[in-house]
């Protein structure tokens, strides 16, 4: 207990401040959502970099859970929809069902280059992609980026909770 | 197998390539205690063909065999792991073997052969379920998992024969990530196929890409020089480092250890933005290329001091670890694969290390750079999750002493060469931080014909299977991040 105690010391505290947004966007912001936002993460085809950038964001540097944002286990228990792509042809059906499942209202954002358009694997027709997550359920925020990097990640959670 | 008379490829792996004798070839390679890599189908004018990569103790060996009468002799017999590599030649190809298990296994009926010449057949899926073999008896029942999964992990289906709370049997469907990569390689140029073998599993980028630039160059005869090649072997331990971090910390988590993953999470991190301000990207996507490295970097004494830091945190955390009782009794004894089981099964990489399968191209053979780094290599008998971890830790330290060593060593020089425009086979070989990556090649006039790539978790899946049969429920996830093996890099 001692010597994790003394590691837990030795690294002080590491969390940086929330990255600033567009201030244009503010409408209601984290305020309006009492600090607490709910996410079910969906991964319908990526290379899984991008999967590698969102665990980041729950590193005690971006610390996603202390400002009240947390990943949830079921899509009924979740407010926004993170979504990263290319949608597969057979991740299609559960990309749909996952969203249905959601109560109203709801958010959906779209991670990574594959997320926006489908990317590389969609640079020319793919029998096996759907393209990007817009082309399967209606999205309200795109993070560009392959990976897109933990802090635009969380910009982009922010803008579409201000949006 | 006698290696004489057999064409050597060029390039710096030591791979040679054979026509025929499908069946004896895959005996005797199996008798001298060989193993199976990959699978795979082409077709050109003169007809289908598939492909079998094995590995013995000279190298590897490539074997060519052409398809008469639409199918070809079963290898699920001598090595289990061909299985669902020859179920899926046949949902790509339409070219059928022999095998007693005629499932489909990439395709979920919503294409037809998409590498078959005369294009892609449409077809509508069928709507009966896909026949998982069922366990029946009092008291079993059945808990279907995915392929959407509680957390922030690929999608994959899991199909759990339970009594209570004990695991009677285990079966995967996979392939809900298929994209069609091996489509999608057939006309890239040269630098467009360089960007999306980076992205076949974004984990493991360097390895793919290092692998693809590895065939290009065999295929176009061209060495890299001495401090691109350092580099690339820097690149590829530091991902091999983080990837380990990362588990790491994951494991203690799903032990209920956070302060594991908080720990683990931090220095990974440091090391992600060292990464970024050294090489310009957090994971170092892009950064092999075809013909040397796409970003050098001066300031090595920076990166060696980053490692000896690195070492002192893991050698405290590996300590804390190993003296905590909780964790200690989660991680040993589950998910146990006997080293017999394991070889019988072909588990390779690093899950194959924990179960005594001593074997790693970077010690048995050893290109440039690891031919002077004299790499030990890291083994385990226990085969359970506290072997897995233990293996995880070894050689985080064994590649922190490597990465120094290379930054000692790298010499001033170039780091990139032009391409010609080429054709031929070439074929790259890597030890990724999950086991060994393979790229298989063909490029006519600087235009890909047909690229295989071919992940580890190939192998092990299937093996998962047995490691989780007679645990609990819970010990589930604990087992399977064990592995941690690839969904993209399996379906393709």
């Amino acid at each position: 207990m001692y010597r994790i105690i003394r590691e837990i010391l030795k690294y002080g505290i590491k969390t940086e401040p929330a990255p600033a947004c567009d201030p244009s966007l503010k409408v209601g912001g984290m305020e309006m959502l009492e600090k607490s936002l709910a996410i079910r993460h969906v991964d319908a085809g990526s290379c899984n970099g991008c999967e590698l950038e969102i665990h980041a964001l729950n590193n005690p540097y971006y610390l996603l859970e202390g400002s009240g944002i947390q990943f949830v286990a079921s899509p009924r228990h979740a407010d926004m929809l993170l979504v990263t792509g290319p949608v597969s042809r057979h991740m299609e059906a559960a990309l749909k069902a996952t969203y249905d499942a959601m109560s109203e209202p709801r958010l959906v954002v779209a991670v990574g280059d594959c997320g926006r358009n489908g990317g590389i694997y969609c640079s020319r027709r793919n029998y096996a992609c759907c393209g990007g997550i817009s082309s399967v359920i209606p999205v309200d925020v795109e993070i560009p980026g392959c990976p897109p990097e933990p802090e635009a990640i969380l910009k982009g959670i922010l803008s579409a909770i201000r949006s | 197998m006698d290696f004489e008379g057999m064409e050597r490829i060029r390039g710096i792996a030591p791979i040679w390539k054979a026509e025929g004798d499908w069946l004896e070839r895959a005996e005797s390679c199996r008798d001298e205690g060989g193993r199976l890599v990959s699978l795979w189908g082409s077709e050109t004018e003169e007809g289908a063909f598939v492909h079998a990569a094995y590995v013995l103790s000279k190298g590897m060996l490539i074997v060519k065999h052409r398809v008469e009468g639409g199918s070809y002799p079963d290898l699920s017999g001598i090595f289990p792991c061909a299985s669902r590599m020859q179920r899926s030649i046949f949902d790509m190809h339409g070219i059928d073997h022999q095998g007693r298990d005629k499932r489909p296994w990439l395709c979920h009926g919503f294409w037809k052969f998409p590498l078959r010449k005369g294009g892609l057949q449409g077809a509508t899926p069928s709507s009966e379920d896909y026949p998982f073999v069922r366990v029946e008896g009092e008291g079993v029942h059945e808990i279907a998992v995915g392929p959407v999964h509680a957390g922030i992990i690929e999608p994959g289906h899991f199909r759990f024969q339970v009594v209570g709370e004990k695991l009677l049997r285990l079966e995967e469907r996979l392939g809900y990530k298929h994209k069609g990569i091996e489509k999608a390689f057939e006309g890239m140029t040269i630098p467009e196929g360089a960007r999306l073998a980076a992205r076949i599993s974004g984990d493991s980028t360097v390895a793919y890409s290092w692998a693809y630039a590895m065939a290009v160059e065999a295929a176009c005869g061209i060495t890299v020089s001495s401090r691109a090649g350092l580099l690339r072997g820097i690149a590829l331990e530091r991902e091999r480092v983080a990837n380990h971090l990362a588990d790491l910390g994951a494991l203690g988590n799903d032990a209920g250890f956070s302060f594991g993953l908080a720990q683990f999470s931090v220095i990974r991190e440091d090391m992600l933005r060292i990464n970024k301000s050294v090489f310009g990207h957090r994971l170092m996507m892009d950064l092999v290329v075809p013909g040397g490295m796409s970003g050098d970097f001066e300031e090595g004494g920076k990166m060696i001091e980053e490692t000896n830091i690195i070492e002192s945190k893991v050698r405290d955390l590996r300590e804390i670890y190993m003296d905590h009782t909780g964790l200690q009794d989660r991680f040993l004894t589950t998910g146990k694969v006997e080293p017999a089981l394991a070889a019988a099964l072909g588990l390779t990489g690093l899950a194959g290390r924990a179960s005594r399968n001593a074997a790693d191209i970077r010690v048995d053979h050893a290109y440039f750079p690891y031919d002077m780094l004299d790499v030990s290599m890291a083994t385990h008998y226990g085969g359970d999750v506290a072997a897995r971890v233990s293996v995880r830790f070894d050689e985080i330290f064994e590649s922190l002493r490597l990465i120094r060593m290379m930054i000692e060593r790298l010499p001033e020089g170039e780091i990139m060469q032009n391409l010609p425009a080429c054709s031929g086979f070439g074929a790259g070989w890597v030890e990724g931080f999950r086991g060994e990556v393979l790229l298989a090649l063909e490029i006519e006039n600087g235009v890909i014909r047909r690229a295989h790539p071919h992940d580890p978790s190939w192998q092990n899946w299937p093996v998962l299977e047995f490691a989780v049969t007679g645990n609990i429920v819970p010990d589930f996830p604990l087992i399977n991040k064990s592995f941690n093996l690839s969904y993209s890099g399996h379906d393709l």
